[in-house]
């Protein structure tokens, strides 16, 4: 019964803070001044709240078939998420997209 | 707890709705694609919320599976074909 509990509480815990680690990707994804800047917010912030509530879900369910395959997903997009990252980088790099500077918002008048 | 789960799942849908403005407004094709794989990892983790939340988890976590998969496979090919000299900048 107190195990219950406590595997309650700390799974909530989990998923209370992958939910907070989303919220600031997405307040970086709408923020952040650049592309590249804004890869940096989406692709880690993502693959963060991903794993904790992947742990938590995982935690609240139980040893069980289910959680092996959240920790499943959890490990797979640990090694997707920073590789299709890192593709749209290379590719905007080629793209020639000019990485944000102090001189250029001073340019632009823009914050 | 599942209707404590289920809360959370409603505060979930509120973060995967904000970088619909950078897939609708984003300067350069890049920043939509970015917003568009940010949206599809943030949607398993949704999937998967609401299954606990239904009490239906074997059932919900193959579609978050078949989810994160296709989400790679489209952002590395329309990285690949941005890559091949189809990139518009402006």
């Amino acid at each position: 019964m107190i195990l219950s509990i406590v595997a309650s509480v700390i799974g909530v815990g989990f998923v209370v803070a992958g939910i907070v680690f989303a919220v600031i990707g997405s307040i970086g994804v709408l923020r952040l001044p650049d592309f590249y800047t804004r890869m940096h917010a989406a692709c880690k912030m993502d693959t963060m709240s991903l794993g904790l509530c992947m742990i938590g879900l995982a935690i609240l369910q139980g040893p069980d078939l289910n959680a092996v395959k959240l920790l499943l997903i959890f490990l797979f997009v640990s090694i997707a998420n920073p590789a299709a990252a890192s593709a749209l980088g290379r590719s905007a790099m080629r793209a020639k997209l000019e990485p944000w500077t102090v001189r250029q918002t001073r340019k632009d008048g823009r914050a | 707890m599942t209707t404590a789960v289920f809360l959370l799942t409603l505060a979930f849908a509120v973060a995967v709705l904000l970088p619909f403005y950078r897939v609708v407004v984003g300067p350069t094709v890049f920043d939509r694609m970015m917003g568009i794989g940010v949206i599809g990892t943030k949607t398993v983790i949704l999937v998967c919320l609401a299954g606990f939340a239904y009490g239906r988890l074997d059932m919900f976590i193959d579609i978050a599976i078949a989810y994160a998969m296709l989400n790679y496979i489209g952002t590395v090919v329309v990285a690949k074909y941005l890559d091949s000299g189809g990139a518009r900048l402006r």
